[in-house]
């Protein structure tokens, strides 16, 4: 057992409202820069749909993640012998065009357009060229459905639905969304990092957290298409490539990342788990069935004393544990199994888990009488709007059992809750939903506090990082004594 | 011979290569130690992602194995010359080598088309860059024509340049074949080390980082602070 500590993450997608403020959050602090506006480190997308870059999931076409073949693991875009000739020309890297041109607006015109017989407009300017640009796609161009002919249409998780289940999900009065917000997952099994040729992006073996030197970053673009959730960026200006930094330097503060700050639905959770880094490469070959379970179990116990006393050998600080033992990811994870891995099918083993959403049932009409009741307390679960099998294609890597689970105990959450607060439902209809569930009222109760009336403090455990330690131990921090400054630094400056 | 052609051609074969040979090495180490963010391919794959295959791919393929044939040549060119003693085996060395050169030029010409071009890459387009291609562009069309028009480079390289860059890297240069050259040729030399020279102040340092390491490491790379002596991956 090889005890390591990781900074995880759970976004109740219940919850979300796709407001894209953590979105705003992330691009004023980290890609307002030149090269940079077309990234969105965080993105929300409506679901179903395209997604940015547009059908991302779809690996047919950018070749992302892992393949088990012959046993093993291969990257799906590029190896050792292949990047010998891939190395000039990325095969199944996207375009910009795949993302979108970033643009701004003319804003002069407004106020120095002659006098006219029309309103003086601010025409949209591109970002890379300065020149004028015909918008015709941003990064959330499906939002709330818009589009949904172009857009929705095409999400590649409807593949293996039938066309009625397709046109159901379409149909007006009938037609269903959610939001589906996005960061880079901080891997357990990156395939970015597997993919870089100059060894420049690495895992924080403290916390776990991804990241890319920027130093060492040479351009060789294999990353991206690495990345199967394509949240890996290249700066066209600095010729560098960049990513989510988990707001690294917050979390070195005591801060949660920005993204997760300003969340107005409160919607996101952050905290230590601890896993087996031994068992890492076998986790990833479980087959698809298999893997979220797999994947669960390497997580570890905190309380665990074998566990502890390994952490303890492997030096992780005391003051860790005892995040760890508190991690609301922990319990979404671990302990109630409400939050599931995004595409684990993709192998990357990733450390950012999602609740999967409750949506409104489909209504069955007995004569003039609109019905959203049957005998069974959990029919709503498999009747609702989005279609379980949707549902299994992005959290249950095709299986819907652990989905379901999820939704079931949710839904047992909410009538337990509703007995007790609006007293329409018996205690013993309750009761039975609980226990159908597989939860108690002690668990209810907890996933109710957790979910609804949860603080800062609750949301977000962050232990303390001690970087100024550890950077003692690998620096003298009388070396830059009596220079300017805190030693060298050097600009982003782009190389001729 | 004038004295001004014997001075020139002293200043540009035997004084203008150890120029540029220091300035290749001074420049890329201090540019590697100083300005380490710098060293990036700058690839413009991203803004346009078409043209780019057929003229990165071919120019990089041309290019590579135009320079592998010239360092043989200067590293064996004993070897060289005994291989081409059968006319056949110096035809086909020869016939390849004009294919992989000729690549290289329409390579190159598309390169720069592709920079003309597409507005999005014309503005990653640096002073340097245009620099570079138009030498580029001489160096690799007076190759051609050196192939074309002073047949069987291959052995007459190994017979004279191969002496003139040993007897340079001796540091008692010896410039009495060159002098003797045409004067596509001598363009052809003088470009090179002009190149070489122009080298560290250019997007051509990537050649310098490829990352070979690659091929040997674990594919996960973990990095610790807090204990650097149990760092694995």
């Amino acid at each position: 057992m090889d005890v390591r500590s990781q900074i995880s993450m759970v976004f109740h997608l219940d919850k979300c409202i796709g407001c894209h403020t953590c979105s705003i959050a992330c691009k004023n602090i980290w890609t307002d820069r030149k090269g940079t506006e077309y990234m969105w480190w965080n993105n929300v997308e409506t679901k179903p749909g395209t997604g940015y870059p547009t059908k991302w999931e779809d690996q047919s076409k950018y070749k992302g993640g892992w393949e088990l073949k012959d046993g093993a693991l291969r990257l799906r875009s590029t190896s050792k012998s292949k990047i010998v000739f891939n190395i000039f020309h990325s095969p199944s890297m996207p375009s910009m065009d795949d993302y979108y041109e970033p643009w701004t607006y003319d804003y002069g015109e407004l106020f120095n357009a002659p006098e006219g017989g029309d309103q003086p407009t601010a025409k949209p300017i591109s970002m890379v060229t300065g020149k004028y640009l015909e918008i015709e796609a941003g990064p959330n161009w499906d939002d709330d459905l818009g589009g949904s002919r172009i857009y929705a249409a095409n999400d590649p998780n409807l593949e293996g639905m039938n066309e009625e289940q397709k046109a159901q999900l379409s149909a007006v009065e009938r037609l269903v969304m959610f939001y589906f917000p996005r960061i880079c997952n901080h891997c357990l099994n990156p395939s970015c990092v597997a993919a870089c040729p100059s060894g420049s992006l690495y895992k924080r073996g403290e916390d776990g957290i991804v990241l890319n030197d920027q130093k060492r970053c040479r351009a060789w673009r294999a990353c991206i298409a690495a990345c199967p959730y394509k949240k890996m960026f290249y700066n066209w200006q600095t010729g560098k490539s960049e990513k989510c930094i988990l707001c690294y330097p917050r979390l070195e503060t005591g801060q949660a990342p920005a993204c997760f700050h300003s969340c107005v639905g409160r919607i996101r959770y952050l905290g230590v788990l601890l896993y087996d880094a031994e068992r890492i490469e076998e986790v990833a070959k479980r087959p698809d069935e298999e893997l979220i379970e797999a994947h669960r179990s390497i997580v570890l116990d905190p309380f665990d004393p074998a566990v502890l006393s390994q952490a303890a050998a492997n030096g992780i600080h005391d003051s860790v544990i005892e995040a760890a033992q508190k991690s609301p990811v922990y319990k979404f994870v671990k302990q109630w199994k409400l939050a599931l891995p995004p595409h684990i099918e993709f192998r990357t083993l990733p450390m950012l888990f999602y609740v999967p959403p409750m949506s409104p049932v489909m209504a069955q009409k007995h004569g003039d009488v609109i019905s959203h009741t049957s005998d069974d307390l959990f029919h709503d679960i498999d009747q609702a709007r989005i279609p379980m099998q949707y549902l299994a294609k992005l959290f249950g890597a095709g299986h819907e059992a652990k989905v379901r689970y999820a939704l079931r105990k949710q839904k047992a959450v909410r009538i337990y809750r509703r007995w007790l607060t609006v007293g329409d439902i018996d205690e013993a209809t309750a009761d039975r939903m609980l226990r159908e569930a597989d939860t108690t009222r002690d668990e209810a109760e907890a996933i109710y506090r957790l979910t609804s009336l949860c603080p800062f403090e609750d949301r977000f455990v962050i232990p303390p990082m001690y970087r100024e330690e550890a950077i003692e131990m690998m620096q003298d921090p009388l070396e830059a004594k009596q220079t300017t400054g805190f030693g060298f630094m050097e600009g982003p400056a782009r190389g001729l | 011979m004038t004295s001004l052609a014997n001075y020139l051609d002293t200043v540009l074969f035997s004084v203008f290569p150890y120029v540029a040979m220091v300035l290749f090495l001074v420049g890329t180490i201090h540019r590697y130690r100083n300005e380490t963010f710098t060293y990036s391919s700058l690839s413009s794959q991203l803004l346009e992602n078409k043209q780019h295959f057929w003229a990165v791919v071919p120019f990089h393929y041309g290019i590579i194995t135009v320079l592998t044939g010239h360092a043989v040549a200067f590293l064996v060119p004993r070897q060289l010359l005994l291989f081409n003693s059968r006319p056949l085996r110096l035809y086909i060395l020869e016939v390849s080598a004009l294919i992989f050169g000729v690549t290289t030029l329409v390579a190159l010409f598309a390169l720069i088309a592709r920079r003309f071009t597409d507005p999005r890459v014309r503005v990653v387009t640096s002073k340097a860059d245009w620099i570079l291609y138009a030498m580029l562009v001489t160096l690799v069309f007076s190759g051609v024509y050196v192939a074309v028009f002073y047949r069987w480079g291959s052995a007459w390289f190994a017979a004279s340049a191969s002496p003139y860059l040993w007897s340079l890297l001796k540091l008692s240069p010896n410039i009495a074949i060159i002098s003797a050259m045409p004067l596509a040729v001598k363009l052809h030399i003088v470009n090179a080390w002009l190149v070489i020279a122009f080298f560290p102040f250019t997007r051509l340092v990537h050649i310098l980082v490829v990352p070979n390491q690659y091929l040997f490491r674990k594919r996960q790379v973990v990095r610790w602070y807090r204990r650097p002596q149990l760092s694995r991956s």
